[in-house]
């Protein structure tokens, strides 16, 4: 199935108290939510009874503007499913889109890996874009002492500071530089002063038909580099976790072998799944005339390159691995294969 | 099924499990090529992939134990296990080897 069969799943995360169900309730409030299903914690925390339409059953609703509302009892894999099943039944509305909130000290891995691991999940969902909420109050405290929190801003497409108006602007500006140390590609809203609607948090995501390029152009236009970590981070280092994560993109001047790239990072994610926290890039694959996006998971094809520069770009957000290291490995796997390249 | 469950490393992203259309390889050839290039890796750790009838990969060590994977990004653990030691594609002394290929 073509990429854009699939339901796209947007992830909305966020540290305890960051405001990720503020965000929620002002979202479900909105008429553009209209073909969106949500998956909440719980239904009772977003308080939709003002919103409500009807009450399919004791875990799903459906709010006036079609949006179907839905509380996560355990398993997420689960709750997925039957929702899924429900639209096939037409006892909900049809959706397009899925929106999961995940709890507040989530790693949002496990979340991704339910999605693309489960054989029923993958041939019917993919991963959209994952919106992370950094409150402006405390987000570096959290930050600083939650690796759960580092995680969540680092795999972001885009991040919302929340409390801006309460932290004041320096506080704000420190936790903003933060984020971009974090994540140098994924643009950052603040919700006290942006309009904040389901378009520009879900929408334009790689494999968005209408929009796959914008994506792309902010991963890859921007220049990815962040500083790579101390060896020794003194055992005191308030900020240790965040220190050690760091961005990097690696450019290569001829196609890669996708046989070798896949016996390379899955080798890579085996050894160092914990620490590898996002790769995400365009590949120009031998044999391939159109470009390759990778995000970890299954590919998605895209119709033609938007610049005249057709190299493999790949982005990775890593903690501690060392990027000469990960170069080096890449391009000797590589060129395992027939006509294989080095590092641009 | 068992041996059927197909992964993105299976093709170029086309995930048809009918080969790799990027390359022109059917869906054998595919998979000997992807056995030859991982064995030129797991060579590092003594043990060796075998295809089996097109549904599952065999690796086996020296002494001629093996066991059955369903896919490369399965290979990994099993290999370790057997190897008795960490597969990691940042260990220096695989790269080195794997650049003497």
């Amino acid at each position: 199935m073509a990429a854009a069969d699939l339901i796209p799943v947007n992830i909305v995360t966020g540290f305890l108290g960051s405001g990720k169900t503020t965000l929620l309730q002002r979202l479900l409030a909105s008429p553009e939510l209209a073909g969106t299903a949500v998956l909440v914690n719980e239904l009772g925390e977003v308080a939709l009874d003002h919103l409500l339409l009807r009450r399919v059953d004791e875990t799903t609703v459906v709010l006036p503007s079609g949006c179907v509302c839905c509380a996560i009892r355990d398993d997420l894999g689960a709750a997925i499913r039957d929702l899924y099943g429900k639209r096939e039944q037409g006892t909900v509305p049809s959706f397009d889109r899925l929106a999961i909130e995940t709890t507040g000290l989530a790693d949002p891995a496990p979340i991704i890996f339910t999605l693309m691991a489960e054989p029923v999940l993958r041939h019917h969902f993919r991963l959209g874009n994952i919106v992370t909420t950094v409150d402006a109050v405390n987000g570096g405290l959290h930050l600083a002492q939650h690796p759960e929190s580092v995680k969540q801003v680092a795999v972001a497409d885009l991040l919302v500071l929340t409390k801006t108006d309460l932290a004041g602007r320096a506080r704000a500006e420190a936790l903003r530089t933060a984020c971009r140390r974090l994540n140098p590609a994924a643009p950052i809203l603040e919700s006290a002063v942006d309009t904040i609607g389901p378009d520009q948090l879900f929408t334009g995501d790689l494999a968005d038909p209408s929009d796959r390029w914008e994506d792309a152009r902010r991963w890859l236009g921007v220049e990815v580099e962040t500083t790579a970590p101390r060896e020794a981070s003194p055992a005191r280092d308030v900020n240790r976790h965040g220190r050690d994560i760091y961005a990097f993109s690696a450019t290569f001047d001829r196609p890669l072998d996708w046989t070798a790239f896949g016996i390379w990072l899955t080798m890579l994610l085996h050894a160092h799944g914990e620490n590898v926290l996002r790769v995400k890039g365009i590949l120009q694959v031998i044999g391939m005339p159109t470009p390759v996006v990778n995000l970890v998971h299954p590919p998605v094809h895209l119709d033609g390159w938007a610049t005249a520069d057709h190299r493999t770009r790949l982005v990775f957000i890593v903690r501690k691995l060392p990027r000469q290291v990960i170069e080096r490995s890449l391009s000797a796997f590589n060129r395992l294969a027939t006509g294989g390249e080095r590092p641009a | 099924m068992f041996g059927a469950e197909a992964h993105w490393t299976d093709a170029a992203g086309q995930d048809t499990g009918s080969g790799d259309p990027a390359s022109g390889r059917t869906r054998r050839q595919a998979r000997l090529y992807r056995v030859a290039l991982a064995n030129k890796v797991l060579k590092h750790y003594g043990l060796t992939l075998a295809d089996w009838d097109g549904t599952y990969f065999v690796l086996a060590n020296r002494t001629g134990r093996s066991e059955i994977v369903d896919h490369l990004a399965a290979v990994w653990p099993v290999a370790e296990r057997m190897a008795g030691r960490a597969c990691d594609p940042l260990d220096p002394a695989l790269i080195a080897a794997v650049e003497r290929e």
